[in-house]
């Protein structure tokens, strides 16, 4: 029996112990904001805090997530006011807004650590999250804007 | 999909202006009962528009939002036209039906076809509320004025609310579109300006619904083994070790498509399971013993010499002015050229999905499709139902780049929900995303010329080759079709013998359209020879781009296949892109030097007019960045300016991407690329850093957005190269050649 937290609350798991988070989050929690794009680690849709740095959720096993404490895009701010969802609205970010939820959650975990993060910062810590259509350029924009750095 | 639909899809709404102003005589009216089961509003004006007494006003979104913006942009242009607030409009996703027109959201056409459709249903509504208002005071309807959610009687101060006015409004006769009165462009209150896109807030709090997150009672989950080469067929199957993995269910076989394989399920092995990751693991344990088919000897390097041997044999003439052969028999100064580029999957971050539901010889699909109308069509085909028995809702599109208007997933769903006996939920790993593609084609052009002192072409031939689209719908299909009115017979260069051939290819994938078209390889092709003449004359690009496309004149539309009336090709306005791109980009200041460079290019396509200059910088070890995309864009009226100029940001990184990057092989048959490690898109830092869209302010009508902002980066960033490495790149993606 597996147990952990997310989003604050307490769950129990019995299932396949190598499930990934991903798809216990999704499918069995009903927790979809969380998305799945390669199942690999390589592209960061997926992404969510495992106490509270960013992991990929679709590499992350429930074993390995065992005893942990999860924060999902439902669950980064109880109003969904986090300084960096602000910016996203602010910064009209999303385009299809598919990766969107990965990249927030990395962008929030990137402010933990580097609460004004130069541009070299932001290249480094969004590198492994892709974006398809493209919105790269915003997304700089939107995380200077939450750590209050000049663009 | 029969080939007249096919034709539809774009040979038709290429041509005829305004699918939506087609319909709308005939279909704007509502149908009494609505598909989905849903209570019909108080008062429904039109099929887009629905009002409530108390004054809320319902606008369907007939188009899917994939990230255009398109779900806010035509809403808010029928908010805007009605005059109402935008808080108070709810939006309503359409399910498939052919009443709402066209609703294949492919072709950057939407605002195209539709924008006219939603001011007339504003307007009509608008009408109808001052002559309901007329009636209650007994006054001239000329007399009375509906602005801002209310008509207003000036001579005796009377005013009413749309609400208030519902009922009545409910009874009157639909007006003529003759009466309808429109807004003066200064009166708009969004068209021009603008809205944050409406479902901004569900992606950022992770409550927006893309296709992956649809969930109904008592659905389960499916994987499914597609045939490894394309046209293969199961001969058997060993499930055995599959069932007994945790939580699989049973395995099933889809059988294969008959050709042509238009949008038909490819066939193969399901894995049906509790939930995602049980499907996927069952599907590891499936033994397969695939009959492989016809095509295993599809091989992209034999492949690759093929289509240059074609283009370098005259071919089918495409266009011609003058006579080129004659001119080159002259002798005198010879450029030739060869380019090729690859094969491309689309890779949207959400893999194609859908869930399907059948039930009493009925079907419901929730779906993120491009396409409604077209799963009605080939689930009911699929299932050999009829079409009005297959209900699509749409959801989100977690990006779709052309991928999502072909709904053989939600086939997939159908077909085994049916022998399931409970809704289906079908997941496309990445793998298969990147493996089961209807790709994008590759392509090989040769370019010839012969120039005169100042290095002016005198005489200009071009052939290209690839696989056509038309292959889904006609297994003997060898020619391009509407691809070569995609920047092949319709360059706009004014040269006075002037030669466009195309050469027969054979596909032995499927092949579909990815943003952009045929327009990524011809302007690829086109654009980088115009460069790699400038470079010869050692003249200024901007001047001899300028040159080549002469004097400001109306080309000649019959000669160009696909110009849609009412548009035409104005090379006055592709001048202007040039010289506005150039201005902007401080283009007659800014010298290349080793290391760093500056390239243009310019190209028209889904009616717009786009030139880009892109910089760039290669660092000792050679890797390339981007500082800084100019893109100059007449597009005719803009209704979203944010929305398009974000759309021109993507167009941006989506073109790095094919261009540094991007390449699907095949080799005996099978795709050897699977996932994001070995078809790489652009991260972060290899996007381009700064992307400045510069809108040109017009009155023409609306164009294209979605696509055109995509064919001039890889001849731009190639050209910018080639300015910084003196290296030529002729063939994509340019990671194959060593730059340092
Ligand atoms: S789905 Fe986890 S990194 Fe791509
Ligand atoms: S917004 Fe579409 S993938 Fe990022």
């Amino acid at each position: 029996m597996i147990e952990l937290k997310v989003n604050g609350a307490s769950h129990r798991f019995d299932g396949d112990p190598d499930m990934p988070l991903l798809w216990y989050l999704r499918d069995l929690l009903a927790l979809t904001g969380t998305k799945y794009g390669c199942g690999m680690g390589l592209c960061g849709s997926c992404t969510v805090h495992v106490n509270g740095g960013a992991a990929r959720s679709c590499v992350t096993s429930m074993k390995d997530a065992a005893g942990k404490n999860i924060t999902t895009i439902e669950g980064l701010d109880t109003n969904h006011q986090h300084p960096v969802q602000v910016a996203w609205e602010k910064v009209n970010v999303a385009q299809c807004g598919y990766c969107q939820a990965g990249q927030i959650m990395q962008a929030a975990a990137l402010l933990v650590r580097k609460p004004k993060p130069t541009d070299r910062d932001i290249d480094e810590a969004m590198e492994g999250n892709i974006c398809r259509c493209g919105t790269y350029s915003r997304i700089r924009q939107a995380i200077k804007m939450a750590a209050g750095v000049k663009a | 999909m029969t080939r007249i639909d096919f034709v539809s899809r774009r040979g038709f709404l290429e041509t005829v202006f305004s699918a939506g102003a087609l319909v709308i005589g005939a279909q704007i009216l509502p149908d009494e009962a609505r598909a989905d089961g849903t209570a019909a509003p108080a008062w429904q004006p039109t099929v887009y528009l629905g009002l409530e007494p108390d004054g809320r006003v319902i606008v369907t979104a007939h188009r899917s939002e994939m990230g255009t913006g398109i779900r806010t942009a035509l809403p808010m242009v029928l908010a805007d036209e009605l005059d109402v607030d935008w808080n108070r409009v709810r939006i309503e996703q359409a399910i498939g039906d052919r009443k709402y027109g066209d609703q294949n959201t492919d072709g950057s056409t939407s605002i195209r076809s539709f924008y006219e459709a939603m001011r007339q249903s504003g307007a009509t509504a608008r009408l109808m509320l001052e002559r309901a208002a007329a009636a209650k005071w007994r006054v001239p309807a000329s007399e009375c004025l509906a602005r801002n959610e209310q008509v207003a009687h000036a001579a005796s101060g009377r005013k009413a609310s749309y609400g208030e006015l519902v009922s009545l409004a409910a009874k009157l006769p639909i007006p003529k579109k003759e009466e309808l009165k429109y807004k003066s462009p200064s009166e708009f209150k969004y068209i021009g300006k603008g809205l944050p896109i409406t479902d901004q807030p569900g992606i950022v709090s992770g409550t927006a619904v893309f296709g992956l997150d649809a969930r109904v009672p008592n659905m389960v989950y499916a994987s499914i083994e597609h045939p490894p080469v394309f046209g293969g067929k199961v001969k058997s199957v060993d499930d055995t070790e599959a069932r007994q993995v945790r939580g699989v269910q049973q395995t099933l076989q889809i059988p294969p498509f008959k050709p042509p394989y238009a949008f038909q399920p490819l066939g193969g092995v399901a894995v049906v399971a509790d939930n995602t990751w049980a499907a996927m693991q069952g599907r590891k344990r499936l033994k397969v013993n695939w009959e492989l088919g016809p095509n295993t000897a599809y091989d992209s390097a034999s492949y690759k010499r093929i289509l240059f041997e074609t283009v370098r044999k005259p071919q089918k003439v495409a266009r011609n002015v003058g006579d080129v052969d004659a001119e080159f028999a002259k002798g005198g100064r010879i450029h030739e050229a060869e380019y090729y580029a690859p094969m491309l999957a689309h890779a949207p971050m959400e893999p194609v999905n859908a869930v399907a539901e059948f039930k009493n010889g009925k079907v419901t699909a929730w779906a993120p499709t491009q396409n409604p109308q077209a799963v009605q069509d080939t689930v009911a085909k699929a299932l050999g139902i009829k079409n009005e028995d297959v209900t699509c809702h749409v959801t989100l599109l977690g990006g779709a780049f052309g991928r999502k208007s072909k709904p053989d997933y939600v086939a997939e769903a159908a077909l085994l929900s049916r022998q399931v006996g409970k809704p289906v939920k079908v997941v496309w790993s990445r793998e298969d995303d990147m493996q089961f593609d209807f790709y994008h084609a590759v392509a090989a052009m040769y370019v010839k010329a012969a120039v005169d002192a100042k290095g002016r072409p005198t005489a200009w031939l071009q052939r290209c080759a690839f696989p056509p689209i038309e292959s889904q719908n006609d297994v003997a299909a060898r020619f391009g079709g509407f691809e070569q009115g995609m920047g092949w017979s319709d360059v706009p260069f004014d040269i006075p013998n002037h030669r466009a051939e195309n050469g027969p290819a054979e596909a032995h994938v499927r092949i579909g359209w990815l943003r952009s078209v045929a327009n990524i390889y011809h302007a690829f092709a086109v654009q980088s020879f115009a460069d790699e003449l400038a470079t010869a004359a050692n003249r200024d690009r901007v001047e001899y781009l300028l040159d080549l496309v002469g004097k400001p004149r109306k080309l000649d539309v019959q000669s160009i296949p696909l110009n849609t009336p009412g548009y035409g090709f104005d090379t006055g306005r592709l001048r202007n892109v040039i010289e506005k791109v150039a201005e902007q980009s401080g283009w007659a200041k800014k010298k290349s030097r080793p290391g760093h460079g500056y390239g243009i290019a310019v190209h028209r396509s889904f009616q717009t007019y786009v030139a880009a200059v892109v910089e760039v910088e290669i660092d000792p070890k050679g890797t390339v960045r981007i500082p800084r995309v100019d893109y100059a864009v007449d597009t005719g009226l803009v209704v979203h300016p944010d929305r398009v100029r974000s759309q021109f940001e993507g167009a941006a990184v989506f073109g790095t991407s094919l261009a540094l990057m991007g390449e699907i092989t095949a080799q005996a048959g099978r795709i050897q690329q699977t996932n994001y490690h070995n078809y790489p898109v652009a991260r972060i830092s290899e996007a381009p850093r700064d992307v400045h869209v510069q809108l040109i302010q017009n009155d023409a009508p609306p164009a294209g957005v979605g696509e055109p902002g995509v064919p001039p980066i890889a001849p731009a960033l190639c050209n910018a190269i080639f300015a910084a490495t003196g290296k030529r790149i002729r063939e994509l993606p340019i990671k194959k050649t060593k730059l340092v």
